[in-house]
């Protein structure tokens, strides 16, 4: 694999400029973790208004990979609801996985990391913002 | 140019493989060093020829693999300098040498008004089996700091070394390079009446070890960091003391006789070798020090510093790469950053180019934190690296830098 396969354009774009990048002051839900294997750190703030994702930032320190999967999944799920927001969390699993090869329209920007897909090891990388959006949605159910 | 080793290189068949299409360059010798053909060669022979279990049975093929495996606890004494071979046992690699001190040693010694004195240096092997032990006993942890250029503070040692019953130190930083001067420490120690451990991971493969000389109590490396096989490790450790130590675990070979009610156990080593231990791993680990000192560990480490200096004066001249750590003692893992390029991009990147790096935390965080760097690259050389592949590093460096369009202040 090239560095150009794997370090697509638009992935180099998000890591560069992250969309929705900061805290949120005002948010209904925040969550924070961290990739044990290289001590990354995501923080996740979601502002819920009539069930739907009103606002979403995100900050901390992660690599180009987490960073663009990061501002992806907000731009992603910005106005979704709250159901929306699981299945796309659903899509993005089996996507990243590789139990599904197609992507809605919704995750279409995500096929950037296809060749990250053959990478066990920075899978986790592009996953660490999805598993602690999961964390947030978890809260919120309970 | 330097003198090389680079004769030795056609020993070692991996280093022949393509990564990516392009001939592997594998910088990544302090999580693993390449095996050279001797060491293949005695694991096929083992199994094809005298697989047998030791010390048990009595027919030909048991008394040649016994005789072997006790051939290589001979060639590790000597390659360490012990004084007497029943001083080295066999366990799987570092961390379990340093779990076995802490165990048989520490559990028994040790008390709620001990102190265990580590450095921020350490490798999480040896901070972790100190707390776990800590948990069950009380005594505290102290640490030794690091300084900005990734040595000791040892300004205070008198002072720290108080109410010490145990120092536990690495040889050589996995992530710095740094050579710690065990010897000077080590008498320190004593005066206090302190037992001195030492973690030899990233030692063996690049200097001359003289447990002597360094005047430790106890001396862990890992086989599979000294060119030999994964699954063997070596616990030096001086004899009087390893007597006076309860057993590691429990089971066959340690026993010197067993009732339903009561056993007493066998002399070191087999206090400390329950069950069939790695048997061809021994041996093919005798094979690499065969082989290692061949070569001459003095000349490895000729080699090793002027290809660290090398590695370093070429790393620091590109833009926006800083290396972690300034010792003058140093060994040849180079931690480094590079501006605006996460660790583990950049080692993504360079796998790209046939390059082989660790990124990450180096399972010493402490160490990390205390350098204000949580995640960096490593390259780690061996004898086997050749000036050429550090020029192909920087080359690669430039080369990530412009796919994340970094622009050089």
């Amino acid at each position: 694999m090239s560095a150009r396969d794997l370090y697509q354009e638009l992935i180099l774009d998000h890591a560069r400029n992250p969309q929705n990048f900061g805290e949120l002051e005002h948010a209904s839900a925040h969550s924070h973790r961290e990739n044990i294997s290289c001590g990354d750190t995501i923080d996740l703030y979601l502002l819920i208004e009539d069930g739907r994702v009103a606002e979403v930032r995100f900050d901390g320190q992660g690599c180009a990979l987490s960073t663009a999967s990061a501002s992806m999944m907000t731009e992603a799920i910005k106005g979704k609801s709250l159901d929306e927001v699981q299945q796309l969390t659903n899509h993005f699993r089996s996507y990243i996985s590789g139990e599904a090869d197609d992507l809605d329209a919704e995750l279409e920007d995500f096929e950037a990391f296809q060749g990250v897909r053959q990478l066990p090891a920075r899978v986790k990388c592009v996953t660490l913002p999805w598993v602690t959006l999961a964390d947030l949605l978890g809260q919120m159910g309970e | 140019m330097m003198r090389d080793l680079r004769e030795y290189r056609r020993d070692f068949p991996i280093l022949q493989v393509q990564v990516n299409d392009k001939p592997l360059i594998y910088l990544d010798n302090a999580a693993t060093s390449q095996k050279p053909l001797p060491v293949l060669e005695t694991l096929d022979t083992y199994y094809r020829t005298y697989n047998a279990n030791v010390h048990r049975g009595l027919h030909a093929l048991s008394e040649h693999a016994t005789s072997a495996y006790e051939a290589a606890r001979r060639k590790i004494a000597a390659f360490i300098n012990a004084p007497k071979p029943q001083e080295v046992i066999f366990t799987r690699n570092t961390t379990e040498s340093i779990n076995l001190v802490a165990q048989a040693w520490g559990r028994k010694f040790l008390t709620s008004d001990d102190v265990v004195l580590l450095t921020e240096m350490e490798h999480h092997s040896n901070i972790v089996p100190w707390q776990l032990l800590s948990m069950q006993i009380g005594f505290q942890i102290r640490y030794l700091t690091v300084r900005p250029d990734g040595t000791l503070d040892l300004s205070d040692l008198d002072r720290m070394l108080d109410g010490v019953k145990l120092l536990g130190l690495t040889h050589i930083s996995n992530v710095v390079g740094t050579i710690n001067p065990i010897a000077q420490i080590a008498a320190v120690a004593h005066r206090h009446g302190a037992r001195v451990l030492v973690d030899g991971a990233q030692a063996t493969l690049h200097i001359p070890v003289d447990v002597q000389a360094l005047g430790c109590d106890f001396y862990a490396f890992s086989g599979h960091k000294t060119c030999g096989p994964t699954g063997i490790g070596v616990l030096w450790g001086k004899y009087d003391i390893l007597e006076e130590m309860d057993p590691f675990l429990g089971g066959g070979e340690m026993i010197e006789s067993v009732t339903l009610e009561k056993t007493t156990y066998a002399a070191p080593p087999n206090k400390f070798e329950a069950g069939t231990p790695a048997i061809a791993e021994a041996i093919a680990l005798g094979a690499a020090i065969d082989y290692l000192t061949g070569i001459g560990m003095a000349r490895i480490a000729e080699y090793d510093e002027l290809l660290s200096s090398y590695a370093v004066e070429r790393l620091g001249s590109v833009p926006g790469v800083r290396i972690l750590g300034t010792a003058p003692q140093r060994s040849s893992a180079f931690a480094f950053t590079v501006e605006g390029i996460h660790p583990h991009d950049l080692s993504s990147l360079l796998d790209t180019h046939g390059i082989a790096v660790r990124a990450g935390h180096h399972c010493a965080q402490p160490l990390g934190r205390r350098l204000g760097v949580p995640a960096s690259a490593r390259a780690s050389t061996a004898f086997y690296n050749v000036p050429e592949e550090i020029d192909a590093l920087v080359d690669a460096l430039q080369e990530v830098k412009k796919v994340f369009g970094y622009v050089s202040p």
